[in-house]
This record gives structure tokens, C-alpha cells and sequence, in this order.
């Protein structure tokens, strides 16, 4: 492990301080967290030391989800400290959160004292054991002189390769002993993944793009943990090929580009999944072909070669079979990609552009026939023109959305368009209901000058709305806009759809009244009840009120209103249903 | 087309001159610029898929020496679905890493993407697939067997024959050690059931590659 061998700089130091300290050395500005017994002289080195701003959420998976909306928003690792046993338990919805969607998550998790594991000691369990499967990297230290290699090596594991959540269970008496300790130069730590993507696979890929006829990219969250986004741009400038991008994805590519097709899938537009389903050639990068995404994998695009860049060769030819595997850093690969185009020829690229001009005419054909549409009302608020009337409020602004998981997340998905990488923040892979609200008190603590807006559901709010505390309490005024349909609304669409319109425990028979919550709280809040009213009270709610104070918007909308496009589960991708 | 598709991901230099070629005829084979519009469900082409057979392979990895990396290794078995028939771990001459022996059973598409999730895991340094390579596979397996005055004579031919060792001998009982690969064990398992086993240990199969 380390050797504290220069005495000279040496000093006696607490587990605690040690630990501080590692953290100040990594530039961790800001900690999400809650205290308890086993961490209190750790909490007491906080306070003492004075650096570090610590953020005390109401419960740990709240705080995981802040961290999470941190992490997105910076691309640093998101930071969270909780005790032992349901401390460390309550953080594991967030880990697994990260862990589905690469957001760099560093967990720190106290435990029981070295001499009391596995007696069944009061606050103890298995922190290691239980998240073990859904982190890059967790352990447990056992002694002090272990503690700064450890926290150094898994918060750098957090953020390598494809990001993804570490856990540092730390003994009650590891963070007492005392030591003589020095802060640990030039660790060596493993290597686990390549960035620069294989030459000659990147000339096969241009020498592909250049001979297809009906090329499309498809891109995912990997454009925008890697940075990717401007290198997206300039290889669409160059070549003029359509981009469709995944959830995760949204905010890579800017969404009001002629060139984006929205987003692909279950409930993608119906222009982007028959562009990819009818392509030759499908430029995935930094995206997993998940089966919200491909749907009946049998059927995915039938024609297409692929190209995939990712950064973890598990991705690859993982669902479906790739023709073009490049393993590497999708910035680096895509530089790469651009730097072979510009030593071709102008008139071998002048050429492609014309070709795939007909490719482009059928597309624009699909995006007249079949837009994104509903029908407005005049006694009903649709939730889809909520999002088209929020982004009218907010489109000059520089934002941060995030969402929760369900209907409304698909409306946002599909609606909201998203300009920049890193504003957007989402529950993909593990759809956790409850992410969206305490993502973005993170991420607007991360951002402050950003304007936070969060779309909610009725259901998702009510699984982390105490974090309300938080936002007023740290003066984050962010945004909620809840669509309050009473109900779990994407259960109620399955019933509607699949189970014979029987509303089997999705509805809710009772509601809080959230302005009078928020009021509780000592935030602001504001009741939407009539589309005549929607666009002035959502307006003022937005920008009139103060910039610190958190705002809850309750808008009742349609309760019978489905997402559509709609792929049915084990369908083949091109049948969507419409409406 | 893809009946003989490369090795995905790590190996990637290999077979791309293939590819392209196919990659031009596929290209002209299909003229239209929406191919799948206006087909109804049973029309709809299927995309290729490589298939391979199911079959066991042999992984060996080396680990890092110390708590919860097995957990984690078989941990990921179990949580995706991957079937883990054998398994040999033992310290290497380097007491801070260890040697694992895998035998999974599973088609080549499976199996890769256990290669690969494997080397996801930072306490892993190294994994192989030696299944195709010449290697050398052994077990261990003591074997206690019942035995009467009638009948030891027989076993004890037996044991011979295995080139095994009877390493326990009580009035009803002979308990013995076999070594060999997979095939052979169970073949003397076969032919001594008859007899009446009492118990069997296996070590599970460790593999190592041929030559330097």
C-alpha cells in the first residue's frame, strides 16, 4: 500500500483528517450527506475544517440523487457521505442509478468498528456486500493507513472509462486511530480501458460512411461524459448525415438542428426510428442498444451495417451484432474520424452529400406525414403543451431540466428541446422514480447561475419530496412543475393499453395540496388548473418569482393522455402505434 | 452474410478487408430508399445474427488476492444469467494474485460478453479463453466408495487402471484420489457408482495453456 516514508512532512493525523484531506487533494468542493453515529468525528473534521460544503439532504437516496444531478451537470464525481447500516442501504437506489447510467457517484459509508463486524452490531450491514454488484469498485478499509490509497483509487475509478458509481465502507475506528501521515504522491492505478480507438478501424468506418446511402448516427450518453458533443457537430457539419440520439443522450447533438430527428425508441419520433430501421449504415456512438431502443432486437434495422465507438468493449456486441467495433473515448474517435474526412477528397464528401440528398427527402417526408402531435383542449391542460409552453418561457434562458421517470419524461423527451450537452438530466436505465427533483437541487447547486427547472409527476415527486427542506434551506430556487394527473401515468397508459382499462392500484384516491405543501416548507407554490391560464401563471412562476426560492408548480392535466409514439413491447421497431 | 463474423471488441484488427467487401455488395443489394415501408409483419426481413453452438469453455483469469473478488466474480455469474460449472481458484507464486479456472457453458456470443465483463473489473488483471488453444485441464477428486471383502479387490483394479490412489481404507469403506480431466473422472465415477459411493469431492478443474 503506501508508504508514509518522508518523515519530514509527516503529521499526526485522525482517520478523519486523513480523510478530509484526500478529499480537499481531489478537488471535492461539496458533500451530499447525512450524519449519524459512526461518522461523527468525520462530520466533526467537516465542520472544523471548514472547505468543504456539506449538503444535508433529508434522506440518503436523496442525497445519492443531488449527487448524481452534481456529477451530470460538472462531469466531476459526485460526492456522498452517509453512517452505517440504513444510511448505507438508503444510498443504494442511487447507486444502482449511476451505475445504469455511467454518472460518476463516490460513496463514502461508515461502519461499525473494525472489532464489532459481523456480531450484528447496532447500525451495521454489509455495505460492500450489498452494493457490490452495482459499483465499478467498493471496499472496505481496514486500516488507517489504507484510507487515502482507497478514497484516491475509487474516486478516480468513478470517473475513468465509462463513469459509473465506487463505494468506501470506513470502520468507526479507521476514522478515529491516529497516524503519522503524508499525502500520498503518484499512486499507480489500474488501467482498465482504452481511449484512442483503433486507426484502422476508424478508415474502415469513413471508407463506409462515405459509401452509404442511408446513413444515420445514433448517439448516447457517451457523447456527453466524454465531451464529444462539438466533435458530433463538426462530423454532422462535414458529412450532412441525420442524427437521432437516445434519452441519455439528449442535450449531445442541439435539438433544434435541422439535421436531429428527435429522439429513437420506444417512444421515440416515428422519422427517427423508421430512418434507422431503414438505414445501411448506423453510426452508433457512446449508445448500448437498449431494448427501450431497438425494441424486438429481431427485427432492429434489418439492412444496416454498424459502426459502434464505445468506451467499454461490453457495450459492444453486446444486443446486437456490430460490424465495426472501435473501442475507445468517443471525442478522441470521432476527432479521429473527422481529421480522415478532411484528407479526403471534397469531391468524394460533395459526392456523398448528394447521394444521401434523396435519403433526406423520404426523412422529410416521414417528419411532415407523421410529427409529434396531440390535440389541445379547451378544458384541459395537455401535458405535451405544458412542456411546448415551458420551452417558450425558457428557451433564451440557459437552463438545466431534469425529469422524473414517466409519461412526462417521455413528453419532455420528445418536446423539450435540449441545446446543450450536460443540461439535462434523467433516470434512463433505471428509471427511478423520485431522481428528478433532488437531481436538480444538486445540479443547480453545482450551477447556481443556471435556471433549474424540474418536470415531475405526481407520483415521482411524492417519492422524494422532502428534499424540499433542502431547497429552501440552501436557497436554491429551482423549478418543479409537476403534471399532476392523479395517478402513476404510464401505469395507467399500460392498463389503458394492455390490461383492459383496469386501473389496478395506479390511481390516487387522495392528493396532497402541493401549493399548501410548499408553503410548509416555506417555498412558493401555485396551482394550474385551465389551459386559458396556463402560459401568464407558468411565466410568472418561472421568472417572477425570486431566484432563490424553490417553486412548486401543481398543473393538473389530462388524465387520459398517452405517450405516442408508442413501440409495443416485442415489437418490431417500425410499429409504432400512432396515437 | 455473417455466418463467420470476427471477434468483437478487444480483437478488433482482424478480418476488416472482409467486411468491406461484403459491406459494397450489401449496399447495391438494396435499391430502395425506404425498404421496410409498407411491409406488414410477416414480410419484415430479420436481422442477421451470428449463431454459434453452446458449449463449455475454459477461462483462466488472475485476480487480485483478497476479499469479495470472488464475490464479485461470481456475483456477476449469477446476476446476469451466466452458468458457472466448475470453478478453481488457488494463490500463484505471487501471494498478491491469484489463478482462477472458469468452466462456463454458453454459446461464443455469451461467453464473450462474460470475457469482457470479466475484464470490466478492476481487481481483475487478466482473462483468457483457452478453450481453442492446446491446454492441459486436471481435477482432483477423492472418491469414498463402499467396499466389502468381496468386492475390494475389484475397486482396487479399478483404481488402478485410473492410475488413482486409495488414500483411506476402513472395514466398509475405501476413500479415493483420482486426478485427471473432466472425462476421466467421470468415467471412473460412472463405472464405481455400481459399488455404492458414499461421498465425492471434486476441486473443480484447473487449466493451463501448453508450451512457453
Amino acid at each position: 500500500m503506501i508508504e508514509n516514508n518522508k518523515e519530514e512532512k509527516s503529521k499526526r493525523m485522525t482517520g478523519a483528517k486523513i480523510i478530509v484531506e484526500t478529499l480537499k487533494s481531489l478537488g471535492v468542493d461539496t458533500i451530499f450527506g447525512i450524519p449519524g453515529g459512526v461518522v461523527l468525528l468525520l462530520y466533526d473534521e467537516l465542520m472544523k475544517d471548514g472547505k468543504i460544503r456539506h449538503i444535508l439532504a433529508r434522506h440518503e437516496q436523496g442525497a445519492t440523487h443531488m449527487a448524481e444531478g452534481y456529477a451530470k451537470v460538472t462531469g466531476k464525481p459526485g460526492a456522498v457521505l452517509v453512517t452505517s447500516g440504513p444510511g448505507a442501504t438508503n444510498t443504494i437506489t442511487g447507486i444502482a442509478d449511476a451505475y445504469m447510467d455511467s454518472v460518476p457517484l463516490f460513496v463514502i459509508t461508515g461502519q461499525v468498528p473494525t472489532y464489532f463486524i459481523g456480531n450484528d452490531a447496532f447500525q451495521e450491514t454489509d455495505s460492500t456486500g450489498i452494493s457490490r454488484m452495482i459499483t465499478k469498485y467498493n471496499t472496505i478499509v481496514k486500516r488507517t493507513e489504507d484510507l487515502a490509497y482507497e478514497i484516491i483509487k475509487a474516486y478516480n475509478i468513478s470517473k475513468s472509462g465509462r463513469p459509473g458509481p465506487t463505494l468506501v465502507d470506513i470502520p468507526k475506528d479507521v476514522i478515529s486511530n491516529e497516524i503519522d501521515f503524508t499525502l500520498p504522491e503518484n499512486i499507480k492505478l489500474p488501467e482498465k480501458h482504452k481511449l484512442d480507438g483503433n486507426d484502422r478501424q476508424i478508415e474502415v468506418a469513413v471508407d463506409l460512411i462515405l459509401k452509404s446511402e442511408r446513413p444515420i448516427i445514433y448517439a448516447g450518453g457517451g457523447v456527453i461524459s466524454s465531451g464529444a458533443s462539438e466533435e458530433l457537430e463538426e462530423l454532422v457539419d462535414i458529412t450532412g448525415i441525420p442524427v437521432t440520439l437516445t434519452l441519455m443522450g439528449l442535450g449531445g447533438f442541439d435539438g433544434t438542428r435541422p439535421e436531429f430527428l428527435g429522439m429513437l425508441g420506444m417512444h421515440g419520433t416515428y422519422t427517427a426510428n423508421m430512418a434507422i430501421n431503414n438505414s445501411d449504415l448506423i453510426i452508433a456512438v457512446g449508445s448500448r442498444f437498449d431494448d427501450r431502443v431497438t425494441g424486438n432486437v429481431e427485427y432492429f434495422a434489418p439492412f444496416a451495417k454498424i459502426i459502434h465507438i464505445d468506451i467499454d468493449p461490453a457495450s459492444i456486441s453486446k444486443n446486437v451484432d456490430i460490424d465495426v467495433p472501435i473501442v475507445g473515448d468517443a471525442k478522441i474517435c470521432l476527432r479521429k474520424m473527422i481529421n480522415v474526412l478532411k484528407d479526403t477528397p471534397k469531391s468524394k464528401i460533395k459526392n456523398f452529400r448528394e447521394r444521401i440528398s434523396s435519403w433526406w427527402g423520404k426523412i422529410r417526408d416521414w417528419q411532415t406525414k407523421y410529427p409529434l402531435k396531440y390535440k389541445k383542449s379547451d378544458s384541459k391542460i395537455k401535458p405535451q403543451e405544458l412542456i411546448e409552453a415551458t420551452y417558450e418561457i425558457t428557451k433564451n434562458d440557459k437552463v438545466i431540466i431534469s425529469t422524473d421517470v414517466g409519461q412526462h419524461q417521455m413528453w419532455v423527451a420528445q418536446y423539450y428541446k435540449i441545446r446543450e450537452p450536460r443540461t439535462f438530466l434523467t433516470s434512463g436505465g433505471l428509471g427511478t422514480m423520485g431522481f428528478g427533483f433532488p437531481a436538480i437541487i444538486g445540479a443547480k447547486i453545482a450551477k447556481p447561475d443556471r435556471l433549474g427547472i424540474c418536470f415531475s409527476g405526481d407520483g415521482s415527486f411524492q417519492m422524494n419530496m422532502q428534499e424540499l427542506s433542502v431547497a429552501v434551506e440552501e436557497k436554491v430556487g429551482v423549478r418543479v412543475i409537476i403534471f399532476n394527473n392523479g395517478a402513476h401515468g404510464m401505469v395507467t397508459q399500460w392498463q389503458r393499453k394492455f390490461y383492459g382499462n383496469r386501473y389496478s392500484a395506479s390511481l390516487f384516491h387522495i392528493q396532497p395540496d402541493y401549493k399548501k405543501l410548499a408553503e410548509a416548507f416555506g417555498a412558493k407554490g401555485y396551482v394550474i388548473e385551465k389551459p386559458s391560464e396556463l402560459k401568464e401563471k407558468l411565466r410568472k412562476a418561472i421568472k417572477e418569482e425570486p431566484p432563490d426560492v424553490p417553486v412548486i408548480i401543481d398543473v393538473k392535466v389530462d388524465p387520459e393522455e398517452d405517450v405516442y409514439p408508442m413501440v409495443p413491447p416485442g415489437s418490431p421497431p417500425t410499429e409504432m402505434l400512432i396515437s | 452474410m455473417d455466418t463467420e463474423k470476427n471477434k468483437m471488441g478487444e480483437s478488433e484488427t482482424s478480418k476488416q478487408e472482409n467486411s468491406t467487401k461484403e459491406n459494397d455488395s450489401l449496399m447495391l443489394s438494396t435499391p430502395s430508399i425506404a425498404p421496410l415501408e409498407g411491409l406488414s409483419r410477416d414480410m419484415l426481413p430479420k436481422r442477421p445474427q451470428r449463431k454459434t453452438e453452446e458449449k463449455p469453455h475454459v477461462l483462466t483469469l488472475l485476480v487480485e488476492n483478497k476479499a469479495g473478488v470472488l464475490a464479485r466474480i461470481s456475483g456477476l455469474f449469477a446476476g446476469r444469467g451466466y452458468n458457472i460449472e466448475s470453478l478453481c481458484v488457488g494463490e500463484t507464486n505471487d501471494p498478491k494474485v491469484s489463478r482462477m479456472t472458469i468452466i462456463t457453458r454458453g454459446d461464443s456470443r455469451v461467453v464473450e460478453q462474460i470475457e469482457k465483463q470479466l475484464r470490466k473489473i478492476i481487481e481483475v488483471i487478466k482473462v483468457s479463453n483457452i478453450t481453442d488453444v492446446p491446454h492441459v485441464e486436471r481435477e482432483l477428486m477423492l472418491v469414498k466408495v463402499h467396499a466389502t471383502k468381496e468386492n475390494r479387490d475389484e475397486i482396487m483394479r479399478l483404481v488402478e487402471i485410473f492410475r488413482g490412489k486409495i488414500v483411506d481404507v476402513t472395514l466398509k469403506t475405501l476413500t479415493v484420489e483420482i486426478t485427471g480431466d473432466r472425462e476421466k473422472t467421470d468415467a471412473f465415477l460412472h463405472l464405481i457408482n455400481p459399488f455404492g459411493i458414499k461421498e465425492v469431492v471434486r476441486t473443480g478443474i484447473a487449466a493451463i495453456r501448453r508450451g512457453d
